[in-house]
Formats: C-alpha cells, structure tokens, sequence
C-alpha cells in the first residue's frame, strides 16, 4: 500500500520457520488489526517489504529446558525448539483450542516433547502454563517463554522461585524497528530498553512486566 | 535554436546552514543516525536534526508509546536521550564528517536547560546549528508552554541567542491558536529561521481495556495525516516572517516536497514517512531534480513561495 492511504508503520514478527538450504522463511501471524489483516489477505506471489532479521534472540538451549508458549507465542518457540535435538518440552497453551494453531507436523521435532493445554480443557491437558509449569520445573535447563504478558508473570514466579535460568521473547508496537525511533520500550531493570534493538530476547529476571 | 540545457542545483542555504539539497532528516524517527546510517546511508541528506538533547539524561514516556493511525501515527516517546555529556561523547564524534549538515535538537524544561544545552554545543566541532524544540507536546514539564505562548517563545530564543553564535532555528508547535505569532516572535528574538510543524496533539482509547492506548494519554500525530495543515501553517509563517522557513509534516514524496517550497519553506524534513520508506530521502531528492529538468529550473529559490498570491 502506498503512503498516504493508510498503514503507514511495518509490523514486528518473529520468525516460525527457516530453511536454510532453500533460503525461506515463515512467520506465523495472528490477525490482530488491520495491517495483519491486510497480510493475511496478500495474495501469492505479491511482493513485500522486509527489514531483517533484527535485535537479538535466543541464546543455545542447554538440555532439558522448556519452552513455554501461549497463542501466537509459539513462533519463535517453535523456530528455537528446531534449532537442536537436545532432549526438550514445549508447553503449548492457550485459552481454546481454536488458538493452538500451529500445525502438528512443525511441532514433531526430534527429541521435542510437545504438552498442549488449554483454559477450558478443549484440547491437551485442562489449565494454564503456569499449572503445566509448576510440575516440571524441578530440574530443568532453562525455561524460554512467549505469550501474553499475563502469562510471561505467571512464568517469571514459578522460574525465579525455582531458580532457573528464564528467558522472555516480548513484542511491542514499533515504528524504524533498528532503534532509531524509540517507540519500542520496554521497563527493565536498567531502564527503558528497546525491543527491537536490545531484544525481542531479555533475561526474564530484567523485565519489568508492568512497567 | 537547440533548447537551453540548465543543470538543476539542488544546494540551498538555510539560515546561514549551507546545505547540498534541501532534504532534512526530523529530529526524533532519525534517533542520533547511526542506524539509518548502516541501513541506508546519509548521501542523499541535506542535514540531519538529531533527537532532542537535554541537559541531563530524560527516560521517556511509559509504553506504549507508538500507536498507527489512519496515514499515520501518535507517538509518546517522551524525549527519551542519554543527554548532552553522553551525545558530545558517544554519538556526534561518529556522525562527524559523515557528509549531512548536522543539526542539534535542543530541548528543555526551563529557559536555563535550554541555554545549558545552546552553550555546551557552543565552539563544538561539527555543528551547523541548533533546532530550538519549544514544541514537543509530550513533556508535561517542558516544552509546550514556551511554544505556545509568543512572549514565553520570546524569551526563550532571546536567552539562547545570547549564548550561541550558531544557526538557531525554532521548531513551533501546531497546537497554538495563531502560529504566525509566535513565529514572529521567535524571529523578533532572534531565530535564524523556523522549523514547522512538530506534531498535532491527540490521543486513542483501547475500547478492549477501556483506557487511552498510550501509556502518556497524549501523543503527537505525524504521518501524511498532518500534511494539510502543515502545508497550510508553512503558508501563514512564511507571510510573516523574513528568516527562512523549513517545512515539515506527513511528507513522503517529490510532490509533496514541492508543495512545502511552493509554499514557501526554503528546506523541507522527512520524519514518519522514513518508517514506511527509509530511502525516501533519495527517492526526494531524485524526484525534485526531475522536476527541475522538466520545468528548466536552475535551483529551487525559482519557486520558494511561488503558489503565494
């Protein structure tokens, strides 16, 4: 669309899927507003803009670690959960099962476990990621989570209770996306940083989630 | 008799700044210029106004601070800057010599922040002036009241000019009732020029939490939403004042460009429309020399002011 119509700002997303041989990439979105929307409605073979791949990500997962991923979270979990085939869960939660969207085949991964739940029970396990959380916990890797804020709370309790190493992938509006504009901050404990230039990837022990 | 062949000179003087083209880079979405610098480079840049610098460090705005809005955008950020040690220190010496004309964004909660800030970046290698911020609408604290009150505006520009032998330009604020006022009193003050429009004071509400989407309620409208009126304050400064004027607001082509000198800005800026398009300054550039081929113009003075009656 040209400027002066109406989207005027690109979109953050997170990488799902690359293959390197072929040199494709994938992005999960969910439609949220009308910039998704108008993706979602690109037809194939249309030609758009792309800016990447910016900020920082995940760093290597040690064995044993947990993937915690609520909704749309799943899309970098998913990309980070295929980059090795050390032993591995992902908790894959929603609030229904219409929300677990990710299709079955992305997620049978060598060495992945994969634990579904969702609020009302219509798919996988009845609860939420933190009830999953809590009885796996002990003796875990590391615990790298995406998902609503609400979520990213419950999980920094229970990991910081437990003393495990807990990483947060986190999303905000954003305007240059290479922090230049600023418009991206988020509160940690040194401060307003930028998720596009600092993250999407923090330490979850530095985010300050109602900041 | 072959047709005359004239060679279109883009280069400009504004205030006293000499510039290779009339193309500006805002201040605020061009941050201090190294990121656009790895991504798109700055040959096609006249100038660039860096973020607003402050006396000491400022912390921004509580997010979100970003919202999109039909052919534009609200923004909070708050002014958000490590300050006037750490932008001598860290980020000027690796903008030095980069090629645009370099322009310092200052802003303040007091008439002495400002002249603190004027008088550090006095004699400082590298500077070709300062852009007065008495307009940003996002600090509570500061800024507004100087920019929208002509005999506060005054002061302030008469306070800085005592301390800066620099081009001073002075960036006004949309959100007044007569804006050729304080344009007129920031030139009686002593500016060297006038920069306009900084953004257009607004809010949304997230009706899901029913609350304002932006962490600070307010925040400034930029983007082709704002050219309008823009164009329309440019016009009504530049029929009161002397000093050059540079034009800015919801600009994202040639056109649009154009229309800002017809109007009679000497110089424009691009801001929002980088995030669309980060090329767009060359994109500009090339199409204003189109235009002057076309149109068989030597240099862009030929038109500056001239849809004026």
């Amino acid at each position: 669309m040209p400027p002066g119509q109406s989207n005027m700002l690109p979109r953050p997303f997170s990488v799902y899927k690359a293959d390197t041989l072929s040199g494709e990439i994938s992005l999960l979105i969910e439609i949220k507003g009308k910039g998704t929307a108008l993706l979602a409605e690109t037809a194939p073979g249309v030609s758009l803009k792309l800016l990447g791949s910016l900020g920082r990500g995940f760093p290597d997962l040690p064995p044993q670690s947990l993937l915690v991923a609520g909704g749309a979270g799943i899309a970098p979990l998913a990309f980070l959960a295929a980059s090795t085939a050390a032993p591995r869960t992902l908790l894959y939660c929603a609030r229904s099962a219409d929300l677990l969207v990710c299709s079955g085949a992305d997620l049978e991964l060598p060495g992945l476990s994969v634990v579904e739940a969702t609020d009302d029970g219509s798919r996988g396990v009845k609860g939420t990621a933190a009830d999953l959380l809590s009885n796996r916990i002990k003796g875990s890797g590391a615990v790298f989570a995406c998902g609503p804020r609400p979520m990213l709370a419950a999980v920094k309790e229970i990991c910081s209770r437990a003393k495990i190493e807990t990483w947060f992938s986190l999303e905000e509006r954003m305007a240059c996306g290479i922090g230049a504009c600023v418009g991206c901050a988020v509160a940690t404990t040194g401060g307003y940083r930028l998720v596009c230039r600092d993250g999407p990837v923090f330490p979850a022990e530095e985010v300050i989630l109602d900041g | 008799m072959a047709e005359k062949i004239f060679e279109p000179d883009l280069r400009v003087d504004l205030a006293g700044i000499a510039l290779e083209n009339p193309i500006l880079a805002a201040s605020g979405p061009f941050g201090y210029g190294h990121e656009y610098r790895e991504l798109t480079g700055f040959k096609d840049l006249g100038g660039i106004i860096v973020k607003g610098v402050s006396l000491e460090p400022w912390a921004g705005n509580t997010p979100p601070r970003l919202a999109e809005t039909p052919s534009g955008m609200l923004n909070a950020i708050g002014l958000q800057n490590p300050g006037l040690e750490s932008f001598l220190e860290e980020d000027l010496p690796r903008l030095r010599g980069s090629g645009p004309r370099l322009l310092v964004n200052v802003v303040g909660c007091t008439v002495e922040e400002y002249v603190g800030v004027a008088s550090g970046l006095e004699g400082v290698e590298g500077i070709g002036g300062l852009e007065l911020n008495i307009s940003c609408p996002n600090v509570k604290a500061g800024g507004m009241a100087f920019g929208t009150d002509p005999v506060a505006t005054g002061l302030v520009v008469a306070a800085v000019r005592r301390e800066t032998t620099l081009p001073l330009l002075v960036k006004l604020s949309p959100n007044v009732a007569d804006i050729g006022a304080v344009a007129r009193s920031a030139e009686e003050a002593g500016a060297d020029g006038i920069s306009l429009i900084n953004t257009i004071s607004g809010m949304l509400i997230d009706t899901a939490h029913k609350k304002p989407l932006l962490g600070n309620i307010f925040g400034g409208l930029s983007g082709p939403a704002v050219m309008p009126v823009a164009l329309r304050m440019v016009w009504q400064v530049a029929e009161k004042v002397k000093i050059p004027v540079l034009g800015m607001g919801g600009i994202t082509s040639a056109d649009d460009a154009l229309q800002f000198i017809m109007a009679g800005a000497r110089a424009v800026a691009v801001g929002t429309g980088l995030f669309y398009e980060p090329h767009l300054p060359s994109q500009i550039k090339a199409g204003l020399l189109e235009y002057m081929k076309k149109e068989g113009l030597r240099n862009l003075g030929e038109i500056e002011g001239i849809a004026r009656p």
